[in-house]
């Protein structure tokens, strides 16, 4: 007679911010600033995770998003390991699919994808048994580059719900723009889409934003979120806007250009003196660096949450929301 | 220019309510078989089954030769059978291209062995499909050609598009075009508007469709020739077809299944199966496509069948290839969702599947009457049956409709006299 296994935990995922409520939503920022509280003190490293693992699967370039859920991973006590299309068996064809399901045999607890195709987490939820964490697929999702601006965002001003957010730049191929509103409209936020007609998607202001090609209407709102200008999209042929030299004329978010008491956002990696001046990138307005931070424990958080509800006790090291 | 494999003839006898809109029937008939021929129509008692003229799909990838892991003349044409096809019309984007008499040649050869249903193949507008070179068309249609197209790809170039109109009157078969102009589709996976831009996904404007549609038809007009335009998907597209219908252009058109059931809401699963070239559009555009079939300016209903091999569907969404496939789940896909809702009219469906597509491709036309070959397919408009990948005969399995219930299942399928599929 085999052994009856327990039935199989239910299985998390954070696939899309329109899979969150302003519940869960608020939730993971409480759980972050818990955590955040606790790595203030000496001991950097909690247990909660001890004896899950955590894979990191990335498909795309990646520094900061890659080494904050490493490095959120391991002060949880998870044991982790990314695996880069480069030097895999990616490189040699293997599938996604074949790929994902070969991680799957390893029995991981959270696999976090990060791929330049859209759909890709939904692809490796459906293929292996795992918790799967969407750290960016193609333009479509990057949800927890949105929580952690969320998170920044409320530790910097008080609050989120009646801020006016300005995101400017090319919209058209950034998943963080499309997470961010989302994310800003579940916590009673609204934001605002300025750059080029070229660079703004048609239809997306159904997803509840504005939408305007006047660099002027930023001065309304209380952060200027400013898009990194991705270089790659100005190759031959695929010239969205004449040259980088007028759209940092038209949208170049210069320190004329931030009113006093505004803050600036930027996702990273940033081209200064492209879509942000140097001058503005070092100034006490920007939350870059305030950013990355709350990547750190943003993620933790989203670990923690994925992996803690379906277990069978629930931890005790930390005060839990 | 319809091949199958050789063999004899059938006598048998169905009995149903007869629904052939083109011979203006519908009562309660018997239907008298002999050796492949329709002998006699006798008044029959009342029953459930609908027997109409088998359908014509003017538009299949049988994707031979090349990939015949995706697709045989034998599967294929099995597939069509169980959905009811007396006749389908093969694409040329096949690898090597059908645009030489010597490659027609051996398709014609091996469905003469292998093809359950007639089969018509389409050759090439151009030399291996790449828009510069026309085809030999009148040698191609010699040998058998039963249309020219370039289907998946468009011909770019509207000089070359000219010179196919003034040259088919030597070939003598239709032209079938694939609107697509590339600069605007380019990068795209999903048409563009509120879906593609919460997705992420690369918009594929409906101008890119309707553009190419205004100039092909205004070069028929200036010409003087009739064209037909392939899987039509967006409202602007309809509507200049309209117009030019209106004055005088011999133009005709289809759509397919899935542009008619589905929108592009369908995509937000981001399931490969829900990708198709053109890509489906919005409900205003689905309307005017209904609207369009219901009033006969769309008149034939084409599957666009387009087998895939799994693991290349397997894939996220924008890696994934265009194309579904559709042979087997055609007439049940629009009755649920067409006909029974009040949309569309049984005997109109019934029509846009059969008639329709014969005329429009200039194809012999199935009939229900004394005297002509028997092309019939039995339906149980009753059923209720689970689409299912075990199921199909097709090599492939990428429906969008997998996993579905639909109402209405082809029970017999009779192509030129031959009892060819019974469920």
């Amino acid at each position: 007679m085999p052994e009856l296994l327990p039935p199989a935990p239910p299985r998390r995922h954070l696939l899309s911010v329109r899979d969150l409520t302003r519940d869960d939503i608020e939730r993971l920022l409480k759980t972050a600033r818990s955590l955040s509280g606790s790595l203030e003190g000496q001991v950097k490293k909690l247990p909660t995770l001890r004896g899950s693992t955590v894979v990191n699967l990335f498909y795309e370039a990646s520094t900061r998003t890659l080494a904050s859920f490493e490095l959120a991973a391991k002060r949880l006590s998870a044991d982790t390991m990314s695996i880069r299309s480069s030097g895999s068996s990616a490189e040699k064809g293997e599938s996604l699919k074949d790929t994902a399901q070969t991680l799957a045999a390893y029995d991981p607890d959270v696999i976090v994808v990060r791929h330049p195709s859209a759909g890709a987490p939904q692809l490796v939820a459906r293929w292996t048994g795992a918790n799967v964490i969407n750290a960016g697929d193609g333009k479509h999702q990057h949800p927890t580059q949105a929580l952690l601006d969320l998170y920044a965002l409320e530790e910097a001003l008080g609050r989120l719900e009646g801020l006016h957010v300005a995101i400017v730049g090319d919209v058209l191929h950034s998943r963080v723009a499309r997470s961010l509103v989302q994310a800003l409209g579940l916590v009673g936020a609204h934001s605002t889409l300025i750059g080029p007609p070229t660079l703004i998607p048609r239809g997306i202001e159904a997803l509840g934003c504005e939408v305007s090609s006047d660099i002027a209407d930023a001065a309304a709102a209380d952060v200027v979120y400013v898009l990194r200008m991705q270089q790659e999209r100005m190759a031959a042929g695929e010239a969205f806007v004449p040259s980088l030299r007028e759209y940092t004329a038209l949208y170049g978010i210069t320190p004329e250009r931030v009113r006093p008491g505004q803050v600036v956002m930027h996702p990273g990696p940033m081209n200064r003196g492209v879509e942000i001046d140097p001058r503005v990138a070092d100034s006490e307005a920007a939350l870059v660096t305030d950013q990355v931070r709350a990547g750190l424990v943003v993620r933790m958080a989203v670990l923690y949450d994925l992996s803690t509800v379906a277990r069978v006790s629930a931890p005790v090291a930390m005060e839990v929301a | 220019m319809l091949f199958c494999r050789n063999g004899g003839s059938d006598s048998l006898t169905l009995e149903g309510r007869v629904v052939a809109p083109a011979q203006g029937i519908d009562e309660c008939l018997r239907i008298t078989v002999t050796d492949g021929v329709i002998s006699a129509l006798e008044s029959a008692i009342a029953n459930p089954l609908v027997i109409a003229p088998a359908f014509v799909d003017p538009h299949v990838h049988l994707r031979t030769p090349g990939r015949e892991d995706e697709e045989t003349l034998r599967s294929g044409t099995e597939a069509a059978a169980a959905g009811g096809y007396c006749a389908i019309l093969a694409m040329p984007n096949t690898e090597p291209v059908v645009d030489s008499a010597s490659v027609l040649g051996s398709l014609v050869a091996r469905s003469r062995s292998e093809a359950v249903v007639p089969t018509g193949f389409m050759a090439a507008i151009s030399k291996r499909q790449e828009g510069e070179e026309l085809s030999e068309l009148a040698e191609l249609a010699a040998a058998g050609a039963a249309a020219f197209t370039d289907d998946g790809r468009p011909v770019v170039s509207a000089g070359l598009m000219r010179r196919a109109l003034q040259y088919s009157a030597l070939a003598g078969r239709p032209l079938a075009l694939h609107c697509e102009e590339p600069t605007l589709s380019r990068g795209g996976h999903a048409h563009e508007g509120e879906v593609s831009a919460e997705l992420g996904l690369g918009p594929y404007p409906s101008t890119a469709e309707s553009l190419m549609v205004e100039r092909d038809l205004a070069l028929a007009a200036a010409e003087d020739r009739p064209l037909h335009l392939m899987h039509l998907s967006a409202r602007e597209s309809v509507a200049a077809l309209r117009r030019a219908r209106a004055d005088g252009v011999a133009a005709t058109a289809e759509t397919t299944p899935h542009h008619l059931c589905l929108t592009d809401e369908a995509v937000r699963s981001l399931d490969p199966n829900l990708k198709m070239n053109p890509p489906l559009r919005g409900h205003e555009d689905r309307r005017a496509l209904r609207d369009a079939l219901r009033d006969g300016t769309i008149g034939a209903v084409a599957t666009d069948h387009a087998p895939h091999a799994r693991h290349e569907k397997d894939v996220p969404f924008e890696e994934a290839p265009f194309g579904v496939i559709g042979l087997e789940t055609a007439f049940a896909s629009l009755y649920t969702q067409l006909v029974i809702p009040g949309e569309l009219p049984l005997e109109t469906l019934l029509e846009r599947m059969s008639t329709g597509p014969a005329r429009a491709l200039r194809v012999p036309e199935p009939r229900i009457e004394v005297g002509a070959r028997a092309n019939l397919v039995v339906l149980d408009l009753e059923a209720r049956w689970q689409v299912a990948e075990a199921g199909f005969r097709s090599l492939s399995a990428n429906s969008w409709l997998l996993g579905q219930m639909l109402r209405g299942r082809v029970l017999r399928t009779v192509a030129d006299g031959r009892e060819v599929f019974s469920a």
